[in-house]
């Protein structure tokens, strides 16, 4: 079984519905305290200035606000590091709206609206904020986004040997288009990926098995099981609960249809 | 490490000067318009449109008949043209379905499905059941549909970057089959028409009443238009193809969500990048086919960004006069574009554009040009200041 690429994992943020933080989530995800997917936690990203938090999105708060933790965790700045976005929906509240408008005679799009309906609104918000002018994209893959990013994410570590940020994250689906799609909760994870041995704070070391048949591991509290199944970005909880736990393990994450990208962890 | 150059094996475009790559090189070697003054049904604004002819009467294959959206009859369009599938049943036979990646850009999906789901929603306010969120609307939609169709089963994602879309997909598949995850990749980009883009560049004051001017005194903002692309990328061993791609650069500008840096760092900054990856200088450049979206501020910033480096000798023009502003199809149309220039040794002019404005200095075209082509960079800067160079080659024979 061929290692494909290698990656240190040096920052981590999460936000979801009874996850403020990392360091609030690590023992939920041990195990060590029950996990109650209550109410998020007020999105107040720092890094977006008050009239800019105002104008956006929960999507993009929410984005955000992982990947603020996850930059400052790395200890490296926001204008060094290139950018992986990965969201299987997009901002569904912002389609919501438009298309709500849209169904009306005289059409009234808005037009912040609009410029914040690009899959890649969260990064540009995210490169304006913290005047990143790196390589960045914008990734969509279904249930598969958050494996999909990684992918993306640690083939441009080894391709330029430069530290990146993955965020992963999507929201609830909208009342209207809800019974249609496969979101039902927001969640969002960030990792700062860099070269092996190259980043300023190491926390694990990750090697990528190219995808192939297998199955997902469970390796979760119990408690976790519906929010992984209602947000592509929570398909990363197995690797976060590993990451928690401080073990070596093998995860596999799903990918697309019924195959899964093993992740060879080593903390 | 990126993989490069790769060879463009095969490749295909659909957009409003028609189906597949002679109606594209018959009407820009002659100088025809695909655009025409907008019959969108939807969405009646003033303005002129480049518009596909026939998706109407294209439906899916029923065993697809849940991806059913323009967006996806436009891809599907797309992959029947210059043999483009069956080169990739080919290059199946010759990888593995596995082995090879599936990459696409698109900026809007199958949103025209939702808009008018959302026009008959009944007294509940309830969509209808027919309406098919994950296989339309849905962002990964474009390749979860293209990979069914092809038969593919490597990795597989979407960009959605606006309007630089379909041109990061070349870059994500370099890295890809360099970091050993597939062996060849389709790439490519599909973005139709719908009334989310019409009405939202309208709300910005960006759309044009008249046909879209690039670098034009006069000019006024764009047409909206629709197109699909496709090309399937090989390393450079022995397989067929004229073409290869020798480089790329991405970069983020940093400074507006919906207005280009003014002095265009960023889009010097992914040129720049091209280059260098591609280990050329400016002056092996032949010809620029330039984002050129024809609002004000894009190609000022441009024209900023293109002379600072290349100064106001290298050929350059901006296509959108052809097909309208095809979005998230605007990378691939304009690489496949960059491509036919290479094969068939000419230069489009920038249609449309008659006095350029003073103090736009890039060397624009206002006439086709009959010359031989080696290399040309293709540009795509969209929305959250998302910047993508592509360069691409003659390959030795």
């Amino acid at each position: 079984m061929n290692t494909l690429l290698s990656v240190d994992i040096c920052g981590i943020g999460v936000v979801g519905p009874g996850l403020t933080n990392w360091a609030q989530a690590a023992p939920l995800l041990r195990g060590e305290q029950p996990f109650e997917p209550t109410e998020l936690p007020p999105l107040k990203p720092e890094l977006l200035p008050p009239n800019e938090r105002r104008r956006t999105t929960q999507l993009i708060k929410l984005a955000i606000q992982a990947a603020e933790e996850a930059q400052r965790h790395s200890g490296i700045e926001a204008a060094q590091l290139a950018c992986v976005f990965a969201s299987a929906e997009g901002d569904t509240f912002i389609v919501d709206r438009l298309c709500e408008a849209l169904a009306l005679p005289e059409k009234p799009v808005s037009p912040t609206q609009f410029h914040n309906s690009v899959h890649n609104a969260p990064a540009g918000y995210w490169a304006i904020a913290g005047v990143a002018r790196r390589f960045s994209t914008s990734i969509a893959a279904a249930g598969a986004s958050f494996t999909a990013g990684l992918l993306e994410a640690a083939a441009f570590v080894a391709s330029e040997g430069e530290p990146v940020l993955l965020v992963a994250y999507d929201i609830a689906l909208p009342e209207t288009l809800a019974p249609f799609g496969d979101s039902h909760s927001p969640f969002a994870v960030a990792l700062v990926l860099a070269s092996k041995n190259q980043g300023g704070s190491r926390l694990a070391s990750l090697g990528l098995i190219s995808p192939q048949e297998g199955s997902v591991s469970a390796m979760l509290p119990t408690a976790f099981s519906s929010l992984q199944t209602q947000n592509a970005a929570a398909q990363a909880l197995p690797l976060l609960s590993q990451l928690a736990r401080g073990e070596s393990a093998t995860v596999n994450l799903a990918y697309h249809d019924g195959t899964v990208l093993a992740l060879e962890l080593t903390c | 490490m990126s993989q490069l150059p790769l060879v463009l094996t095969r490749y295909t475009v659909v957009n409003a000067l028609g189906h597949g790559l002679a109606a594209s090189l018959e009407a820009l070697r002659l100088g025809h318009s695909g655009l025409r003054v907008n019959d969108y049904e939807p969405a009646p604004l003033s303005t002129w449109i480049g518009r596909v002819d026939d998706i109407e009467q294209a439906a899916l294959p029923a065993a697809l008949s849940d991806y059913e959206c323009r967006n996806n009859r436009l891809a599907r369009l797309g992959l029947e043209q210059d043999g483009f599938s069956a080169a990739v049943a080919a290059a199946v036979k010759r990888h593995g379905a596995s082995r090879i990646g599936l990459f696409l850009g698109t900026s809007t999906s199958g949103i025209e499905e939702t808009e008018r789901a959302y026009a008959m929603r009944n007294e509940a306010g309830a969509l209808p059941a027919g309406y098919h969120y994950r296989q339309t609307q849905n962002p990964f939609s474009l390749s979860a549909f293209c990979r069914e169709f092809l038969g593919l089963a490597g990795p597989a994602l979407v960009i959605s970057t606006a309007c630089s879309s379909s041109a990061k997909v070349f870059a994500t598949a370099s890295r890809y089959i360099a970091a050993g995850l597939c062996d060849a990749a389709v790439v490519g980009g599909v973005d139709s028409l719908c009334q989310t883009t019409l009405y939202g560049f309208n709300s910005l004051e960006l759309v044009s009443s008249e046909k879209c001017r690039p670098w034009d005194a006069q000019r006024n903002g764009i047409n909206i238009g629709e197109g699909a692309g496709f090309a399937l990328l090989e390393p450079a061993s022995a397989v067929e193809g004229a073409v290869q791609l020798l480089g790329y650069g991405e970069s983020s500008d940093a400074y507006h969500m919906s207005t280009p840096h003014p002095e265009g760092d960023g889009a010097v900054a992914a040129m720049q990048q091209a280059l260098e990856r591609a280990g050329i200088e400016t002056q092996a450049v032949d010809y620029i086919n330039l984002h050129g979206t024809a609002t004000p501020s894009n190609d000022r910033s441009e024209d900023r960004a293109v002379t600072r480096l290349f100064g106001n000798a290298t050929a350059c023009s901006s296509t959108k006069g052809w097909t309208g502003h095809t979005l998230g199809a605007a990378g691939i149309t304009e690489a496949i574009f960059s491509a036919l220039s290479i094969e068939h040794g000419f230069l489009p002019a920038s249609l449309n554009t008659e006095q350029k404005e003073e103090g736009l200095n890039a060397g624009v075209l206002l006439q086709n040009r009959e010359q031989s082509v080696n290399i040309a960079m293709s540009n795509s800067f969209g929305f959250g200041g998302s910047n993508c160079s592509l360069l691409l080659g003659r390959r030795e024979a």
